[in-house]
């Protein structure tokens, strides 16, 4: 049996990475991710990484770009509103068709919020989040393992279809510590034939760029981006599915609000009541088909999210809004509990009998 | 428990204040409160402090409600839990230091960096001389596997707070999946690590569920109620 270790969701992170072969690491300080920067403060050096502490977040993630850009594994992280300030950087870093790691370990928002957990930035993290035609793929830990499992994927999906990935975490599954192994990361190198890293006069050089003054060619790169998103929305759509078998209710929940949604199932189906959830670990792609299929049987859907509904939206668009989807929810740090799902679950069902 | 030690934390006679420091998430915290309450337990009156600058999650403050029914004082943070991320200190704090009538347990902050908001009620607490400062270990924690991980952070934290450790508490765990064995090897390092650093290694902390267990081959075994999880 692979040896464990006891981390913070941050740390099992920054670990992670570094066994997954990240040796650049850009950040700036913020509460509820500092563990994170701390942990590659601590190991970078001693490893013969670089971890620089940039002048803003925006500095980061332009240094980021510029690692991505040799072909080198290369991540920034921060919170909420630091997030916010990278957008501009992210999307130069899609249009560039480069791959790298942005994690998010949200907190409450808007503008400086507070510091404790939320998901409020599932549209800002799934729909783009800076100017342009461009997605992220988007991976949601519900587990300290987790957070180093999709870690080590973020980065070989990246590579693998040349787009910047974020790990959308929040502040609870960050600070909380769990039994965890890493034994399973391996660093697979992928061939990189489009990075700059010296021509040594025996090639053509290679370009880095996200700026086409050329609109034909503009809309080319474009089109050429969306046939590769389409692939990953065909081929890397993760989720789990639990006890949806036979399910009448359906929540749809990721990350810390999946955690209490599974406890709710649970003591539903104690109850007789059956309730089945839907945890997405890919936010985008979003797995469309899951819901679709449960749409046939369920009585209606329950999103359950610390936002005040932003995955509702791509729950209705993909089961086509056949059944009801409401919300349950807390937010601006707060945390729904069991109690309040199984409440909003036998108020559905009293008004459907 | 055994025979109570002579002397330490345990004794019938422990100091007056008690700091607990360490590598952040080595379990400080959940020491803390639980150690407050067994010298409360013993009719002792308590205080306790959260001195933690660093960590804005998984507090002291958790347990306030439990704490203030059993009649410990609770000093934490203006902002503790709030939405403010502001690590300011309570001016309450000095009577932590200051009142020599009643017991304090104080929570610091992970490593070097919580450890320096413990410099200046250093005065006091030296001056009193009257204090237990234990470097609490988990030797599962990724950066502290070893002895000798372990002896960096507390020389680090010792120069932080320039207040020298009385002693180790072995808080080797691996949360639920804890085994006595778990324990028990950290408890073998802890040994190094009490030489290393020239101290005695005063109690090893087990949760509740393997505690009976684990004192059969560990001494002075103190049991622990684990603090809120999700």
């Amino acid at each position: 049996m692979a040896e464990k270790v006891l981390m913070k969701g941050n740390e099992a992170i920054a670990e992670a990475a570094i066994r997954s072969g990240c040796r650049h690491y850009f950040g700036y300080p913020i509460t509820p991710q500092t563990e994170l920067a701390a942990y590659m403060a601590k190991m970078m050096p001693k490893i013969g990484g670089t971890f620089l502490q940039a002048e803003s977040e925006i500095a980061a993630i332009n240094m980021v770009y510029g690692v991505a850009g040799t072909g080198k594994r290369v991540m920034t992280s921060s919170s909420s509103p630091g997030v916010s300030l990278k957008q501009e950087g992210i999307s130069y870093i899609a249009g560039s068709d480069l791959p790298a790691l942005i994690i998010n370990v949200q907190r409450g928002g808007p503008g400086l919020g507070g510091i404790q957990p939320s998901q409020s930035d599932y549209f800002q993290a799934t729909k783009g989040g800076g100017h342009g035609d461009y997605h992220l793929i988007v991976l949601a830990p519900a587990s300290v393992q987790e957070m180093a499992d999709l870690t080590a994927l973020a980065f070989d999906l990246a590579d693998k279809y040349r787009m910047p990935a974020m790990i959308l975490a929040d502040g609870t599954i960050g600070q909380m510590m769990e039994p965890v192994t890493l034994e399973n990361i391996e660093y697979k190198p992928v061939e990189k034939p489009w990075a700059i890293t010296g021509t040594e006069g025996k090639r053509k050089h290679n370009i880095i760029n996200s700026l086409y003054l050329n609109p034909e060619m503009l809309e080319k790169k474009n089109l050429e981006r969306f046939e590769r998103y389409k692939t990953v929305e065909e081929n890397e759509v993760r989720f789990e599915s639990f006890m949806m078998d036979d399910a009448e209710i359906g929540l749809v929940a990721y990350g810390i609000a999946a955690r209490v949604a599974k406890n709710a199932v649970t003591a539903l189906r104690a109850e007789g009541i059956k309730a089945g959830l839907i945890r997405p670990v890919t936010l985008w792609p979003f797995p469309k088909k899951a819901v679709l299929e449960a749409s046939d049987k369920v009585k209606a859907f329950v999103s359950v999210e610390l936002s005040m509904g932003q995955m509702i939206e791509d729950i209705k668009l993909a089961e086509n809004s056949k059944k009801p989807v409401v919300l349950c929810s807390r937010v601006g740090g707060m945390i729904p509990t069991p109690e309040q799902i199984i409440e909003t679950v036998k108020n559905l069902e009293g008004g459907m009998d | 428990m055994g025979t109570a030690p002579v002397s330490g934390p345990l004794s019938p006679d422990p100091r007056r204040v008690t700091l607990l420091a360490g590598h952040y998430g080595s379990g400080k915290t959940n020491i803390a409160v639980n150690y407050a309450e067994y010298l409360s337990r013993r009719g002792l009156p308590v205080s306790i402090g959260d001195l933690d600058v660093v960590n804005p999650y998984f507090r002291t403050k958790d347990s306030e409600d439990e704490l203030r029914a059993a009649g410990i004082e609770v000093i934490s943070l203006p902002f503790a839990n709030s939405s403010v991320d502001l690590p300011s200190l309570p001016a309450e704090a000095y009577r932590l230091v200051q009142d020599q009538s009643r017991y304090a347990v104080l929570d610091i902050g992970g490593d070097d960096r919580g450890a320096y908001a413990l410099g200046r009620y250093r005065q006091y607490i030296l001056e009193e001389q009257n204090f237990e400062m234990l470097f609490v270990a988990n030797f599962m924690r990724p950066l502290t596997r070893e002895p000798e991980e372990a002896m960096e952070v507390l020389m680090e934290i010792e120069e932080a707070c320039r207040i020298p450790f009385t002693g180790i508490v072995n808080n080797t765990n691996l949360a639920e999946e804890t085994l006595v064995g778990t324990v028990q090897s950290g408890y073998e390092k802890s040994k190094v690590l009490a030489d290393l650093a020239g101290l005695p290694l005063v109690m090893t902390t087990v949760y509740e569920k393997i505690s009976e267990e684990a004192a059969k081959s560990i001494p002075d075994v103190f049991t622990l109620k684990l603090q809120k999880k999700y």
